[in-house]
């Protein structure tokens, strides 16, 4: 199996539309040699996960700057009724802590925070993206 | 004696008269150059570059009535007003918004019962889409603004507020209708429109389509329209009232460098002007109800030169290119807001110095207006104790510090003129190539800017990574635990959110549906035919009970929604 390009979705669901986060993130994932499909802001749930089957992505990122994160549990639950429970979500922007916790039960790998350096985040991402490539690859359907 | 040479940035050569000025500033620089090692080059923001001193051979009194005046005078560097702080301080102006309306108005009557002259109020994220409560995630309701949809909530909110003796700025992007229903709760109380004041904030389309799309719901056609309109509307009907508040903010916090966001902002107030006066409104009508709203980042010395020369160049803009004779055209008026992008989740109460260096740099540049971030603004939406250490920041600046005594305290000084000057030239290339690209609707429509903005944000990024711009518990001096814990984030009540839904459905069910009909069939008419001026269809839609979103799908159904064109 030849390793071919990680493919991530960089985009943002409910109200808000500051991206200069999601922007400069998906400038880095892209210097780092991954294929990045990014999307103006506002997505719905639905929408995210059209996204997620058409574009056969590895990776889903969310970038959520005011408050948006509550509602990516239903993300989560869009994504595994869809069979994408493969593809790796990240959260980045602002999470208070207290609500990390219910978004990793509800199935999200990574949260970046303010501050995180770009190093860890493509890092990260790129093992995330390669991790749920191969757990695609050997279940069922997409098995060789 | 020695005569040094200098050369102003204008230009010109001039004689400087100082016995001894050149054999000690020789002397100097041999020690400067033995002692410093490696000397690393500096630049600001703007990229700029700094040097270790600067001399009347950067900048000399001769200079003075050219480049300063006097306050209250032309070109306008050390202040729009005669008296500046001394006679009145800015304006507190805190952020304020969350949970339901009657959750607004406890905390707004509290602030109010503290003594504060102005208020301001930010609806709840889903309102920026232009929908209704109905419509939106019970989740995320009221976690980052009050939900307010009609005229019935504006008057919750603004229970026993005395309108006609308070300003109130909202965030109001177009079609304006919080300010719609703002004038309906005023027409139930017999307050007369003359008496309301205040500003609409985030008039500035084109900074929603270039930058903080979050408040970005119409049309870039539609939204040009509607606020012209505006304008013309408070003109005649709410003279008192701002109806544009041109925005550098959004350009800065998205990642323009200081000089670009003037230039963006001077530029787009260009814009605004010469559509009103397209028009046929008179420059001196319009301009002494224009005002901008700005970010004060944490480069101190940088954000002081950038505002003292955008006041500079705007009150040229006005006289010259625009026309405007009367002085209060002139006046560069401006609210500013300690940037958010400087604070850091790690360590969180050291925002509290950041701000208050932030703010210091605010007054010393001469606002009429300030908000004051809370330390937890990287964490989630202020408390109601980290907005009260804002507040107070501000207060000891005032108070303790004394920073209000002396107008433009900083004048003079020739490191500030010397950088003034070079922002204002910098401010002035920006706004030549913004020229150059048709203005700045033109500009943001082809990505120009967007452009500019991603480049300059990946750019301070990069400083930071590489740790050439050193972030105090980011990339330097970090603590694995700082011991502080973080302050719980405010959600709103869920049984009262969801009651309040309720009662709007009710109220939807409940209202003239004939009213209602009319209301949206003049709104459409008004909407395609230039004669008419939309925003008086807007106030009277709201005041028939026509909600929020209800008014915002007819305009997008009529004058298109579109996307902001994001360049990634």
């Amino acid at each position: 199996m030849q390793a071919e390009q990680l493919r991530v979705l960089v985009t943002k669901i409910g109200f808000d539309g500051h991206d200069r986060g999601s922007r400069v993130v998906a400038a880095y994932l892209r210097d780092a040699g991954m294929e990045v499909i990014y999307t103006p802001p506002w997505q719905q749930v639905g929408a995210v996960v059209s996204l997620a089957i058409q574009e056969d992505v590895d990776v889903i990122g969310i970038s959520s700057l005011a408050t948006d994160h509550l509602i990516i549990p239903d993300l989560m639950e869009a994504l595994r009724a869809a069979d994408l429970g493969h593809v790796g979500v990240v959260v980045g922007g602002i999470v208070p802590e207290i609500e990390c916790q219910a978004l990793r039960d509800a199935g999200v790998a990574l949260i970046f925070g303010p501050g995180a350096s770009r190093e860890d985040i493509v890092s990260q991402v790129a093992k995330l993206g390669t991790d749920g490539r191969k757990t695609k690859l050997t279940s069922g359907e997409f098995a060789v | 004696m020695t005569l040094a040479k200098l050369k102003s940035p204008h230009g010109e050569e001039k004689q400087l008269t100082l016995p001894g000025f050149e054999a000690a500033e020789a002397d100097w620089r041999k020690d400067y150059a033995a002692q410093i090692g490696q000397n690393r080059k500096i630049t600001n923001r703007s990229g700029i570059e700094i040097a270790p001193i600067y001399t009347p051979k950067d900048w000399s009194s001769d200079q003075h009535m050219a480049d300063l005046g006097f306050p209250g005078q032309s070109p306008y560097t050390r202040g729009i007003y005669p008296t500046m702080h001394r006679g009145r301080t800015w304006t507190q102006r805190q952020l304020i918004g969350l949970g339901t309306p009657a959750d607004y108005n406890e905390r707004v009557r509290k602030i109010l019962d503290l003594g504060a002259s102005a208020i301001s109020l930010l609806p709840c994220n889903s309102g920026f889409r232009g929908i209704d409560c109905d419509e939106a995630p019970l989740s995320l309701l009221g976690t980052c603004g009050t939900v307010v949809n009609t005229v019935d909530h504006m008057d919750q909110a603004l229970d026993h507020v005395p309108l006609g003796e308070i300003s109130t700025a909202m965030n109001d992007p177009s079609p304006f209708t919080l300010f719609a229903f703002l004038l309906g709760v005023a027409k139930r109380r017999g307050v007369p429109w003359t008496k309301i004041t205040g500003t609409s904030n985030q008039s500035d389309y084109i900074s929603h389509y270039v930058a903080n799309h979050m408040f970005y719901r119409l049309s870039q056609p539609g939204s040009r329209r509607i606020l012209v309109d505006h304008v013309a509307f408070c003109r005649e009907h709410v003279p008192n009232w701002n109806p544009v508040s041109v925005v550098g903010q959004h350009m800065q916090q998205a990642g323009a460098t200081p000089a670009e966001t003037m230039g963006f902002a001077l530029s787009t107030a260009i814009q605004y002007a010469e559509d009103c006066m397209a028009k046929g409104m008179e420059p001196d009508a319009i301009l002494p109800r224009f005002t901008f709203f700005f970010d004060i980042s944490i480069s101190f010395f940088e954000e002081i030169a950038k505002f003292r020369a955008g006041r500079r160049i705007w009150a040229r803009i006005a006289k010259d290119r625009l026309g405007a004779k009367d002085p209060r055209s002139w006046r560069f008026k401006f609210h500013g807001q300690t940037s958010g992008v400087d604070l850091t989740a790690q360590q969180p109460l050291n925002n509290i110095a950041r701000v208050a260096v932030q703010a210091t740099a605010g007054i010393f540049s001469g606002l009429q207006s300030m908000h004051t971030d809370a330390y937890d603004e990287a964490i989630t939406c202020p408390t109601e104790e980290t907005a009260r250490i804002a507040v107070a920041t501000q207060n000891i600046l005032r108070e303790e510090a004394h920073l209000c005594d002396v107008i433009d305290p900083l004048g003079g000084s020739y490191y500030i003129e010397t950088l003034t000057n070079q922002m204002e030239e910098d401010i002035l290339k920006v706004m030549d190539q913004i020229e150059t690209a048709g203005g700045m609707y033109a500009a943001v429509g082809s990505g120009l800017v967007q452009t500019m903005i991603g480049q300059s944000a990946l750019a301070a990024q990069e400083k930071i990574e590489t740790g050439v711009e050193k972030v105090v518990g980011v990339n330097c001096y970090r603590e694995d635990d700082d011991g502080v814990s973080q302050p719980l984030p405010y959600r709103p009540d869920a049984d009262a959110m969801q009651a309040h839904v309720e009662a709007f459905k009710t109220f939807k069910k409940e209202r003239s549906q004939q009213d209602v009909e009319k209301a949206i069939d003049d709104l459409r008419r008004a909407s395609n035919n230039e004669d008419l001026n939309v925003f008086e269809k807007v106030v009277d839609a709201a005041s028939a009970g026509v909600t929020h979103g209800e008014i915002i799908g007819t305009l997008r159904e009529e004058l298109g929604f579109g996307h902001p064109l994001v360049v990634a």
